[in-house]
């Protein structure tokens, strides 16, 4: 079957675009740039560097922009889908969603006016199950925002290996946040994956933090061998 | 043994992380020993070693299963505890002779108990989500449990413990799964 990838460039669509891989033919990335920072589906503080990873993965990418306005959003989901349909072929959408169901339900609905199929490969996934996993098949990535207590700013464009994990499960523990960032508590950026031809080396990046808010924007960033 | 069957449009497919292995984790979870089957796969054997079994979901899309309601024929004669869930239900409902129309339902619903039982004991009413592309009938000899919209939701034989829910109760209605699983226990 032939898949696009609803593709943020933090873990979880790159993830489920790795599982997908495994069993269909997907033959590109979907992503949708939010003007709105408030976006209640899109908005990711490095999604423009999707290109970037789209490149090393030998993957077609295809942009929508939103207003990233609550309802019309979804139109504009629509539109990118219905444009992936006619120029990729694509028969089914894979997304990363995890636990959100705002998010699946909107995107099931969409899927199915369009007579597209939805997958979801990380849908109620074991968190510390996949977040070993993620790690353990390869994937670096990197923290690129925060939007909870009690994270600080030396949390932004660190990269999660197995001791940030540590800290993590201790800092779920603790304060009750998911270990996977699946309740907007964090956001992150893979800089390599199983599937990438090339790793992503950030070569200058600008963090804004304020109150347990901030964004760790990628300010240059390259493509090497590994 | 609880046998855990996937209905998704092959086996070992992309859909079976979503369907299947939410089912596998609570069932570990909870200590129950279980093996997990595709439909076309199951053997005589796999039935017959069961106490119970839990037919998963599939995609909106996915409904390859209700083409083959011959390998479902089993379930007429199982009577032990049976769970069919969303696709499940409508395999469960199938194999006792009721169809499935066009109905699609996608997100929260709140659902209203309509009769009294053992899986719904002290709730009257609950959120729910569905994600299904039909609404299945009450086949002869089941009962209507619950509903949504006047839409049913929730079905159970008269006389043996076979359920089937439209909606699924691995997102946010565990307790559902855990309570079925109760019925299995108390088998002899």
């Amino acid at each position: 079957m032939r898949l696009g990838v609803l593709f943020s460039g933090g873990k979880d669509s790159a993830f489920a675009c790795w599982k997908a891989m495994q069993k269909e033919e997907v033959v590109c990335l979907i992503t949708i740039v939010s003007r709105n920072p408030e976006s209640y589906m899109f908005h990711t503080p490095n999604i423009r560097l999707a290109a970037l990873q789209a490149e090393s993965a030998g993957l077609p990418l295809l942009e929508m922009e939103t207003k990233g306005e609550k309802e019309t959003e979804l139109l504009d989901l629509r539109r990118a889908l219905l444009s992936a349909r006619e120029r990729f072929g694509i028969e089914g959408v894979v997304t990363g969603a995890i636990l959100s169901v705002y998010q699946a339900t909107r995107l099931q609905r969409v899927c199915y006016e369009l007579g597209l199929w939805c997958f979801n490969p990380l849908w109620l996934a074991d968190q510390e199950g996949y977040m070993e996993e993620l790690l353990d098949a390869g994937f670096r990535v990197v923290i690129t925002g925060v939007f909870a207590s009690p994270f600080d700013e030396s949390w932004l464009g660190r990269e999660i290996d197995h001791r940030t994990l540590d800290e993590l499960r201790a800092v779920a523990r603790k304060d009750r946040i998911t270990l996977t960032g699946e309740g907007g508590e964090f956001e992150t950026f893979v800089i390599d994956a199983p599937f990438f031809s090339r790793r992503i080396v950030i070569e200058e990046g600008s963090r804004v933090y304020r109150n347990h808010n901030g964004v760790f924007r990628i300010e240059r960033a390259r493509l090497v061998g590994r | 043994m609880i046998l855990v069957i996937d209905l998704c449009y092959r086996e070992d497919s992309l859909s079976r992380e979503e369907f299947v292995a939410p089912i596998e984790r609570l069932l570990g979870r909870s200590g129950r020993e279980f093996a997990a089957r595709h439909y076309k796969a199951l053997s005589a054997t796999d039935i017959a070693a069961a106490d119970g079994a839990i037919l998963c979901g599939t995609a909106l899309m996915d409904t390859g299963f209700a083409e083959r309601p011959d390998l479902f024929c089993w379930l007429l004669e199982f009577e032990r505890p049976v769970l069919g869930i969303s696709s499940g239900m409508r395999a469960l409902a199938a194999a006792f002779g009721a169809g499935a129309e066009p109905g699609c339902g996608i997100g929260m619903t709140e659902v209203e108990v309509l009769a009294p039982d053992p899986v719904f004991a002290g709730k009257e009413r609950f959120s729910a989500y569905e994600v299904r592309g039909c609404a299945v009938g009450v086949p002869d000899g089941f009962m209507a449990l619950a509903a949504s919209e006047g839409r049913v939701q929730a079905i159970r034989h008269r006389s043996f413990p076979l359920y089937g829910l439209l909606f699924h109760p691995e997102v946010r209605n565990e307790w559902l799964i855990e309570r079925f699983l109760g019925l299995v226990d108390q088998r002899p």
